[in-house]
């Protein structure tokens, strides 16, 4: 999505009704936010947008990278900077990529399903089939398993952040072109397309 | 009613601080990838020792390559390589320019002991003419903008004479400009002497 340096635009400030429209699109989106959220939103906040090339728009709360999205997506659906991620890294679904890939997908090339179904990737687990219903008791809980596999397996064009093997910090963040259940039974074929990966010029482009 | 209303818990911040690296911005873990490893050691054992010391003790190395395959490892090695030369060009060939590069700041009389200060070449030098123009107006108090030349370039025009002052500025915060690369011109206007 961002290969190539982005030049940084100036940024205008949200009405608070975009804002809570914002906010509340986020929640959606990511459930597992609501525990931070006035912590990633205050109330009082200012946020404000830098319009990008390709019709993407950029979130930044105090010169903070927050949000991205691409108005030409028919989806629309928010993104997350991956700097956020690296400070809120369980509130967001994730997949793991091992080793060898590594170096493919911070070059901006299509993560593939093998970097996944091998020996250090990772998928998920799957034991969850639904999100459990609230206050339900000693259910199984939506995150990552002692196996570093995520509970619930993830649908195509869900957006999903990419863990790597060894690794503490995530390296990229993207939609899902096929189901976590198909890739795990194909074993090949594309998974992500043109992610937000670290080092590109969105990770690059300065913000403050 | 309002003294029945819970005083709101601060609540403890989440948010997890995560050390990037001062070179390649990367978390350090992923320098390897950056193609400036070198540069990216010599920070990080400077500014976070025991960081460093995960990062690239010999076991955390060995325990990072013994999952790829004899095949990926070279493959990687190689990759390695690549970046790190194609790095080392880019550098050469930034140095190269900016030795070659000259700063000029030019006072030019705009009417009778008015005058402006004109910057042209900071670009070569990898600075941002906008953030170094609102510098320049904070640091003088006065109006500082970014204009476009004739030439197709643009450059920073500072109100007043301020030519002294901004290439102390320049030398003091700027260290890639080496002090001959910056030439201070004076533009006197034709004085009409005429009658
Ligand atoms: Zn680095």
């Amino acid at each position: 999505m961002f290969k190539k340096d982005i030049s940084t635009a100036p940024k205008s400030k949200l009405k608070s009704s975009v804002q809570r429209a914002l906010r509340q699109s986020l929640l959606t989106t990511y459930p597992l936010l609501n525990n931070y959220i006035d912590e990633i939103l205050p109330k009082k906040g200012s946020l404000e947008a830098m319009k990008l090339p390709d019709r993407c728009t950029l979130y930044v709360l105090d010169g903070q990278p927050l949000f991205f999205q691409n108005d030409a997506t028919p989806s629309n659906t928010l993104l997350p900077h991956l700097k956020l991620v690296h400070r809120f890294p369980d509130a967001f679904p994730s997949i793991r990529i091992d080793r060898g890939a590594i170096r493919f997908v911070l070059s901006g090339a299509t993560l593939m399903a093998p970097g996944l179904t091998s020996p250090g990737g990772r998928l998920p687990s799957g034991v969850l089939t639904a999100p459990p219903a609230e206050g339900e008791e000693g259910a199984v809980k939506e995150g990552l398993d002692e196996d570093e596999r995520w509970t619930r397996e993830l649908e195509k064009g869900e957006p999903v952040v990419v863990r790597a093997e060894g690794k503490t910090e995530a390296c990229a963040v993207g939609f899902l072109v096929a189901g976590t259940k198909e890739v795990k039974e194909k074993g090949k074929g594309p998974v992500i397309e043109d992610a937000h990966y670290l080092g590109d010029g969105l990770w690059r482009l300065a913000t403050d | 009613m309002a003294d029945t209303e819970q005083p709101e818990l601060p609540h403890e911040p989440q948010s997890r601080h995560v050390t990037y690296c001062g070179v390649c911005t990367l978390p350090p873990e992923y320098c390897e990838y950056g193609g400036t490893v070198k540069k990216c050691q010599d920070w990080l054992q400077k500014a976070h020792p025991s960081m460093y010391e995960k990062i690239w003790s010999a076991e955390a190395l060995e325990a990072a390559t013994a999952s790829l395959s004899v095949e990926a490892q070279k493959r990687a090695a190689k990759d390695a390589q690549k970046k790190a030369a194609q790095a080392e060009k880019a550098e050469q060939k930034q140095a190269d320019r900016m030795a070659n590069s000259v700063v000029t700041i030019k006072r030019v009389e705009r009417n009778k002991r008015k005058y402006v200060t004109a910057v042209s070449g900071l670009e070569a030098f990898g600075l941002d003419l906008k953030k170094v123009a609102k510098e320049f107006g904070k640091k003088f108090a006065t109006g500082s903008s970014v204009t476009k030349v004739p030439s197709g370039g643009e450059e920073i025009v500072v109100q007043g004479d301020v030519s002294d002052e901004i290439e102390e500025f320049l030398l003091e915060k700027y260290k890639d400009i080496p002090e001959d690369n910056i030439e201070l011109v004076d533009d006197k206007k034709k004085k009409a002497s005429a009658g």
